[in-house]
């Protein structure tokens, strides 16, 4: 439950950002190979909010595809899991988007 | 909750310095009187995640005049972890100025840890000086062994926490004070999931896999062999009794990972230590690990393991 542990850390940097303003949405970007699964933030988030300012914010979470670029043919192929393999069989390949772990924007009252 | 006193401690991480009696039967030992302040290091105000605060920081209007604000959409664009990540960096710099490697021993619970660290530290002696801090969600037991090989120990329990972060081991550092020109063992909560994400401020990031845990473990946990710089087999003595091929873990690690280098052995039997020591001997920056005879090391432990 590592995302217990980065939910304490997000409401930490909403409230040095926001101050005591009420907090009504968080907007994040978490790509699948970031090793951080949505439904369990958002599980923690609601728990962890409670009693703050952050309490009923509405947790937009954008969940980008993975990408990944083959240096061996250039092909840019959709990754799916940690496994960097390249259909052509190389495994030298550039992860472009997936790894994403972002707070992105906060909305305040 | 703590029930001898209500401070709550239950639910926080704990330092446990060396020379602290019964650690494991909740210490109450904080000498600065529950004030969890924390003296040393040299980082001036230094962010704590105290968790007895609850962050209920309810600051005055920052405009101080009263009145309400339009909704508004503040734009933030920083990593999650950043908060981590910046403690990881002071943490990294501070044992750059002490010239101390910190090394981060990760793996499962039972797959030889302390054991590894135990046999090192008696084999080496005096040839290494080193310090560990032992991350376990309760009991001092660890740090115990190390102790009683006559190595300074400290122990972090995490209580509910499954993992070390990098404000943890900046605490566990202060109580450790490392002397200039050794190096700290940071065993890990046994955990093969979630201190992968955590940078401590470490140089390098050691997974230790055991061969009665199946060779399936690269594919089940992969961020873990992904993060590792060193993936250190161990257990190889009970290789005739299990299931487990060594040639197909080495090649899964190294779908997920281009960069590490690979040991089989044993820290029970010793075989395969000579190559530990080695490389404990070697390396003193993480680019080193990178740029080493990785594909020597891995042919080197092929044939160690037949």
């Amino acid at each position: 439950m590592h995302e217990l542990s980065i939910v304490q850390s997000l409401i930490d940097a909403v409230l040095d950002r926001t101050g005591g303003r009420a907090v009504t949405g968080v907007n994040l970007r978490i790509g699948p190979l970031s090793g951080v699964l949505p439904d369990a933030l958002r599980f923690c988030f609601d728990v962890a909010s409670a009693g703050t300012t952050l309490a009923g914010a509405r947790l937009r979470i954008d969940e980008p595809q993975g990408r990944g670029l083959c240096r061996t043919c250039g092909n840019d192929f959709a990754l799916t899991d940690m496994f960097l393999l390249c259909p052509c069989g190389s495994a030298d390949v550039e992860v472009v988007t997936g790894r994403e772990l972002k707070l992105v924007s906060v909305e305040v009252a | 909750m703590c029930a001898t006193c209500g401070c709550g401690e239950d639910a926080t991480p704990r330092v446990y310095a060396l020379d602290v009696p019964g650690a494991q039967a909740h210490g109450h030992s904080h000498e600065d009187g529950h004030g969890h302040t924390h003296d040393g290091h040299t980082h001036d105000g230094h962010e704590h995640t105290h968790d007895d605060h609850s962050h209920e920081h309810t600051p005055s209007d920052p405009h101080g005049d009263g009145h309400s604000h339009a909704p508004e959409l503040i734009s933030m664009e920083q990593n999650l972890l950043a908060k981590n990540d910046l403690l990881a960096e002071r943490n990294r710099g501070w044992l750059a100025g002490r010239k101390v490697r910190a090394l981060n021993m990760m793996s499962s619970p039972g797959a030889g840890k302390t054991t590894l660290l135990v046999r090192t530290l008696t084999e080496l002696g005096d040839r290494l000086r080193a310090g560990v801090i032992e991350g376990d969600q309760e009991t001092s037991l660890d740090a115990d062994r190390i102790r009683a090989a006559g190595r300074p120990a400290v122990q972090i329990n995490t209580g509910a926490g499954c993992h070390l972060d990098a404000d943890m081991l900046r605490r566990g550092l202060d109580a450790l004070d490392p002397p200039m020109d050794s190096t700290v063992f940071i065993e890990n909560v046994g955990n093969l999931v979630c201190p992968a994400l955590f940078d401590l401020g470490e140089a390098a990031k050691v997974v230790v896999v055991s061969v009665t845990e199946g060779d399936d473990k690269p594919q089940k946990y992969p961020h873990m062999f992904i993060a590792a710089d060193l993936v250190i087999i161990n257990k190889s003595d009970l290789l005739p009794y299990v299931d487990f091929d060594v040639d197909e873990c080495l090649h899964r690690i190294r779908h997920l990972n281009a960069h590490a280098q690979f040991l089989v052995l044993s820290a029970t039997t010793g075989d395969g230590l000579a190559a530990w020591f080695d490389w404990l001997d070697g390396r003193t920056s993480p680019t080193e690990t990178r740029t080493g005879s990785l594909t020597g090391s891995l042919e080197e432990s092929l044939t160690d393991a037949h």
